[in-house]
């Protein structure tokens, strides 16, 4: 019967996201841009949700990895005839390798990783505002060396060159690869260990559950997932390091939160929900036709109506729109279910 | 000496007083209401804006200065009130972190409102710009702001010094910081205090605005933000618990930013946020308290 349960778990943002790009398929190019973004941010605000969402302690500092997977993918996939155009003063490894899309794909995913351990190592320790500060810091601090740093990268120029290989497909299945994860780690015993701990620090404690080491299990994997979107992003987008900063970070969070931060299929809801008003927004800031009548907001608009969502969600509903629980069976379905258990 | 010492003349170590002054000044306001409230003002930058698009607004119709600093305070004070009724009195009961979260989002709606407002090619607000001249004291030059940026800092330092120390509003503010529940249950009005915590919060915010608005002119919908980041990380450096450890923090993380901006070559001053979120880091995982919080003060509440 649990195993029912979880079956339903998974397949709710599964068939979510299916639905959504099955959706991107049927509209015009520039509409599928906005459904491809809108899979891309369910990547990252899954991963934002396998840290946030399981441990309870608030991260400002996702979004670095997000980068670091994109500089990753971005440098190793750009061709190499493009590389001294864009980055003069790149290392020369980096300026002599250069590999397809899948490799670069799972090599960002593994640089986001490593990063989130080697950051999460000592940071892992701190808990509740502090832990929102250092995590700030992290963020503070990949955004500025990135942004200098022309060794490792195009500095303030921006990723143009890299191969666009995010296309539906692409984004749809690695939004599915994060959903998988994040349902693996919430279902292992580390992720159990680690909602113990949330829901109560000390008496996790006190049954050997280290609260330190349950965080950087789920740091770590977050990081990984953070890492690929940031890859499946530099593929989309021409992106800059300012492309990874305050604002990706507040409106993932924002997605997050409006969804419901504990659980997954608050993370996917969140992440499509939020999407679809940004991008009918964005659409609107251009002038568009509704109802036979042209809307013309002026540029801005969508971050007020975003902050205003979050902060209204925040107050009224803090929980967020699923009341961040997983999708519940239905009672009709359950029932035939179990009179077939039953019989 | 210490200047002749670093290789930095009078003009850097003035400024980065200055700029300490005006994040202490910051860093109280929002320890001010963290200690009544626990919550965390991200939006706090946002009020220093605000304030700052209010002189830009009575320069730019030519109005006489000190209309243009009624007209500040009036908007800062007006804002800081509505934001706790909006916003921080529903959250009241949730966690720091959800806290802090709002309060993140509140700092974006307001930039963005401004953004759609006056757009993002920035006003001018010049009415002080006299300030900026030097003035010579003992045979060295120094630009007037950051003396005055000093004193007026230390000014309220004093003065709110003497209010929480002496006054019976005051006493009622620490009872609070020290324990709210203990504090009303004595008979401290709740309310009272939040509301005089947050006004005071807001006119500290005006007063930086005033102070910003000499050194940086151009107001822009992120006007304050860089700043704001940086004085919480002083905070929580300085220790959140106590209001003079906060104001330390706020300080220090102002000096060493305006000293290090000033006396370091471009090319390594460019990487200054990052060794500044290192030196924060650093402090919080050594002393978790914060760097000047009182010997064995506890980092974690237990129930």
């Amino acid at each position: 019967m649990r195993r029912f349960g979880a079956g339903f778990e998974l397949a709710g943002p599964v068939v979510l996201v299916v639905l959504v790009a099955l959706f991107g398929a049927t509209v015009s190019s520039s509409t599928q841009t906005y459904v491809i973004t809108a899979l891309v941010n369910v990547v990252i605000v899954v991963a934002l949700y396998i840290f946030i969402g399981n441990s309870g302690v608030v991260s400002f500092g996702h979004v670095s990895f997000v980068a670091v997977g994109a500089w990753t993918a971005g440098i190793l996939s750009m061709p190499a005839g493009e590389k001294p155009a864009i980055m003069p003063s790149l290392a020369g490894f980096l300026r002599d390798t250069t590999v397809g899309n899948v490799p670069s794909l799972a090599l960002a995913a593994a640089v986001g990783c490593v990063y989130a351990l080697i950051v999460g190592l000592p940071l892992m320790r701190l808990s509740g505002l502090a832990a929102g500060i250092a995590t700030f810091g992290v963020l503070e601090i990949t955004h500025n060396v990135l942004r200098y740093w022309e060794r490792i990268g195009p500095g303030l120029n921006t990723f143009s060159a890299v191969p666009e290989t995010t296309g539906l497909l692409q984004a749809c299945v690695g939004a599915l690869v994060a959903i998988a994860v994040a349902f693996l780690y919430q279902w292992s015993r580390y992720g159990r260990m680690l909602r113990a701990t949330r829901e109560d620090a000390a008496a996790a404690r006190a049954v050997g559950v280290s609260v330190y080491v349950q965080r950087l299990v789920a740091f770590t994997v977050s990081g990984a997932v953070a890492g690929l979107a940031g890859g499946l992003y530099v593929h989309l987008l021409p992106a800059n390091a300012e492309s990874f900063y305050l604002d990706l970070t507040f409106i993932t969070l924002a997605m997050l939160v409006i969804g419901g931060v504990t659980s997954l299929w608050g993370a996917v809801v969140g992440a499509v929900a939020v999407s679809a008003v940004d991008s009918f927004l964005a659409e609107a800031e251009n002038g568009v036709n509704v109802l036979g009548r042209t809307l013309d907001l002026p540029s801005g608009t969508r971050i007020v109506v975003v902050g205003a969502l979050m902060a209204l969600v925040l107050i009224l509903r803090p929980s967020g729109l699923t009341g961040g629980r997983e999708l519940p069976v239905p009672r009709a379905l359950m029932r035939s279910v179990l009179t077939k258990f039953s019989a | 000496m210490i200047a002749t010492f670093l290789g930095a003349d009078w003009q850097t170590l003035a400024d980065a007083f200055g700029l300490g002054g005006i994040y202490a000044l910051m860093a109280v306001g929002i320890g001010l209401v963290f200690g009544v409230l626990r919550l965390v003002n991200f939006a706090y930058g946002q009020l220093v804006m605000a304030g700052a698009y209010a002189l830009a607004f009575a320069y730019e119709r030519g109005w006489p200065v000190w209309i243009g600093i009624l007209l500040c305070f009036a908007v800062v004070v007006v804002l800081s009130v509505a934001m706790d009724w909006l916003v921080f009195r529903p959250l009241r009961t949730q966690t720091p972190a959800v806290m802090l979260v709002a309060t993140f989002a509140v700092a974006f709606l307001l930039q963005s409102i401004a953004l759609l407002w006056f757009g993002s090619l920035g006003k001018i607000a010049a009415s002080l710009s006299a300030l900026n001249q030097p003035w010579t004291v003992g045979g060295v030059d120094v630009r007037k702001i950051s003396l005055v940026a000093t004193g007026v800092a230390a000014g309220c330092l004093v003065a709110l010094v003497l209010l929480l120390g002496r006054t019976n509003v005051g006493l009622h503010m620490r009872a609070a910081a020290l324990d709210f529940r203990t504090a009303r249950l004595l008979g401290v009005r709740a309310h009272r205090v939040i509301g005089s915590a947050v006004l005071i919060s807001g006119l500290l915010a005006a007063t930086v605005a005033v102070l910003m608005t000499v050194q940086t002119p151009l107001v822009t919908p992120d006007f304050a933000l860089r700043d704001t980041i940086l004085v919480l990380a002083g905070v929580v450096l300085g220790g959140m618990n106590r209001l003079v450890s906060a104001t330390l923090g706020g300080f220090a993380i102002g000096f060493a930013s305006g000293f290090l901006g000033g006396a370091l070559p471009t090319d390594q001053s460019q990487y200054l946020p990052s060794f500044l979120f290192a030196a924060v880091i650093l402090v919080l995982l050594i002393r978790p308290a914060g760097l000047f919080a009182r010997r064995g003060a506890q980092a974690v509440e237990r129930v």
